[in-house]
């Protein structure tokens, strides 16, 4: 029986990890292509939360949990314009005090606006429950989740690989300046990226707020962990962020398994040894614009 | 130089002057300088972390007890002034004492929540002969080996918490012969929460078949709802602290596990985070907006009117604290920490808002008053948050001794 006990861990953290996802993939993306160390992602996470709890009543679940991230997503534009914009040619370091910042911003804003208290939102109860498949059990709703991230992973990854668009994205992470040469502004398509990463990110948000409290510093707890899914996963790799995300949720779930007290620790000890065996991340590739 | 009018200029004797005059007030002794403007409070209160969104409602707390006070005229003739500060950690929290003492010449330290601060807080306050009154965290070792001269506690501690959800459990079956898991907080709290539970499972033939520790920051409790199923328990007891109880309430109810869930600490906005369906069973509580007296409803209609929702036990807490303060500086007539601690040490009584005055041990400076459970109601039946819990009867009953409730001394190990 323990051995059941021991994969049904497993199966949990790999479910864990594909909402990890959510927030890295995007973190990655601005990262990779503008070269932005977003410490505002979470913010973003926290807004989707908060604006998914807002229109709830008005547009049920399902409506609240596409118009949140939309509305988030459109907020990115104004960020990547009028901010991000001016720091893709500059020091790494200043975009990541930026950014630091607007964090602290938008967690006050939050609090001005919606009070320091928590929001309530629960779960429709035709989601709550759990499903058992053999010996194992799920949360419905995780179950739901899964689903949800794994049709966004295959409907972006197809974006990258096979549209002109992901070919530029593409190539931009790698020679921004031979995609210049050919006459491609990277411009439009950091909005685009950016607007992708933040309505990720609020997504992620929305689709946790009815299991987790909505609070104005939610975000601080997801950002952590979504950038050590980005280092352990490797700059500029897809593929790397999604092991990364799924390896981290399952590494959590077997530490706790076995010594639960371990359980938020491992996932930086899970960093320290990849950056020590492998300091570009699991299938991150060399990206020439950071070997300087 | 030429354009300047003469009389824009300081004169030399002025500069001196003013200069002789602030050197002379800086050499006063702190008492004597501030003995002439307002009574300086320094309120320390986690407004951030896993703990913030309570301290929200004890600054609003606190705010409005000054400020009545002042409306009133004041503390022996002055203002109070209250200056509340984000206490983050343990680490800062005593930064920020130490500070709010030697700096800032606060002349009362008041307020915390969690106990691993308190502890620190606490030790800053005896090292400087400072009375701290520490209105929220509830960890018995902060009333036990860690009591001081100068530290008075307000909160019902970790034991009475178990004490009189114990004693609900054991009228409805509960307990004898039960098997319990619990998650425990991974901090002093939670440590001695713990403590308490298992001296009562012990004394009344429950098994505890599994305790978990969970870290202070963990959002996602799937990997510990996997292990409850797993031990396959009677009851799931949480000794959880802050965000944890709703973050687990929500996640538990997502699973729909079957073992019916009880409490050993439970704060009211951990419920109106939760919401109804998702928090379950019996829990304590120090005190609930809907109490049935009338100075604590009245409390509750002037909170609601000058902030606009309703109050917190936390905010209650800080509000009566710092009520009492006042109290024991009029009846003192004086800010002397020496005096004022003898004074709250002396066995005076101080209307809490409850059906019974409250008054200090001497020999633990604990805050001894009445306790309550709450019970959460059929989610069918709560049409607004606020209705979420129904209040129990006051424990100990009206004709017992307030203390039977609280550790003996000989369960304390305090020594003053």
């Amino acid at each position: 029986m323990q051995i059941v006990f021991f994969f049904e861990q497993v199966v949990n953290g790999l479910v864990l990890g594909g909402y990890y996802l959510l927030i890295a993939l995007g973190l990655s993306l601005i990262f990779s292509v503008g070269g932005i160390v977003n410490l505002s992602h979470g913010a973003f996470y926290a807004l989707g939360a908060y604006l998914f709890v807002e229109m709830l009543p008005t547009f049920g679940f399902a409506g609240a949990a596409v118009i949140s991230p939309v509305l988030v997503a459109c907020l990115g534009i104004l960020f990547e314009r009028l901010i991000l914009r001016r720091f893709y040619d500059e020091d790494p370091i200043l975009s990541l005090l930026v950014t630091f910042g607007l964090a602290l911003v938008a967690e006050q804003s939050i609090r001005i606006i919606w009070g320091g208290a928590p929001l309530l939102a629960s779960l429709p109860p035709d989601l709550k429950g759990s499903v058992i498949i053999g010996d194992f059990l799920f949360s419905r709703y995780r179950l739901l989740m899964l689903g949800v991230v794994a049709l966004i992973l295959l409907a972006l990854w197809l974006i990258l690989q096979r549209t002109s668009f992901g070919r530029v994205v593409r190539a931009g992470i790698q020679k921004p300046d031979m995609v210049a040469a050919l006459g491609i502004r990277l411009q439009p398509y950091m909005t685009a990226i950016v607007m992708l990463g933040v309505g990720l990110a609020a997504l992620g948000g929305a689709l946790f707020a009815p299991i987790t409290i909505v609070h104005p510093a939610m975000g601080d707890e997801i950002i952590t962990v979504a950038f050590v899914v980005v280092i352990i996963g490797g700059l500029g790799s897809f593929w790397g962020v999604v092991a990364a995300a799924l390896l981290v949720g399952v590494v959590r779930g077997v530490t706790i398994h076995f010594y639960p007290a371990a359980g938020e620790a491992s996932m930086y000890v899970l960093m320290f040894l990849v950056l020590l065996l492998r300091p570009r991340g699991l299938l991150g590739e060399p990206i020439e614009k950071f070997e300087k | 130089m030429s354009k300047l009018d003469k009389s824009n200029l300081i004169s030399r004797r002025t500069v001196l002057g003013t200069a002789a005059a602030g050197a002379a007030t800086l050499a006063m002794p702190g008492y004597l300088r501030a003995q002439s403007g307002p009574i300086q409070i320094g309120h320390l209160t986690p407004l951030t972390g896993f703990l913030g969104v309570m301290g929200e409602w004890a600054s609003l707390g606190v705010q409005l007890a000054a400020e009545e006070i002042n409306a009133a005229g004041g503390v022996l003739g002055r203002q109070v002034d209250v200056q509340t500060e984000d206490s983050i950690n343990p680490e800062n929290a005593a930064t920020k004492a130490q500070r709010m003492i030697e700096r800032d010449n606060k002349d009362v330290i008041l307020g915390e929540i969690s106990s691993a601060s308190t502890l620190a807080i606490g030790q800053v306050a005896e090292r400087n002969k400072k009375l701290f009154i520490a209105t929220g965290p509830r960890s018995d070792v902060l009333r036990g080996e860690s009591c001081n001269r100068y530290m008075f506690c307000t909160d019902i501690p970790n034991t009475v918490n178990v004490n009189v959800v114990g004693e609900s459990l054991k009228r409805d079956n509960m307990v004898d012969g039960r098997k319990f898991f619990t998650l425990t907080a991974d901090y002093v709290f939670g440590h001695d929460l713990l403590e308490a539970a298992e001296r009562f499972f012990e004394a009344n033939n429950a098994e505890l078949v599994g305790n978990e520790l969970i870290a202070t920051d963990l959002t996602d409790f799937s990997p510990f709802i996997l292990k409850i199923r797993q031990a396959q328990p009677d009851v799931v007891c949480l000794n959880l602290a802050g965000n944890q109880v709703p973050n687990f309430a929500k996640q538990y109810a997502e699973f729909g596990l079957p073992f019916p869930t009880v409490g050993f600490g439970f704060n009211t906005v951990d419920g109106w985070a939760a919401g109804p369906g998702n928090i379950t069973g019996t829990w304590p509580a120090v005190w609930y907006h809907t109490l049935d007296v009338p100075a604590s409803l009245e409390f509750v209609e002037r909170f609601r009117a000058k902030f606009g929702k309703t109050p917190e036990n936390h905010a209650w807490i800080d509000y009566i604290a710092m009520k009492i303060l006042a109290k024991a500086m009029e009846e003192t007539q004086s800010v002397d920490n020496e005096e004022l601690v003898d004074y709250l040490a002396s066995g005076a009584e101080f209307d809490i808002l409850k059906n019974r005055k409250a008054y200090f041990r001497d020999w633990d400076h604990q805050l001894i008053q009445e306790a309550y459970t709450v019970t959460a109601r059929d989610p069918d039946e709560v049409s607004d948050v606020l209705e979420l819990m129904e209040l129990g009867q006051a424990v100990p009953g009206p004709d017992q001794d307030l203390t039977l409730i609280y550790p003996t001394r000989e369960q304390s190990g305090c020594s003053l």
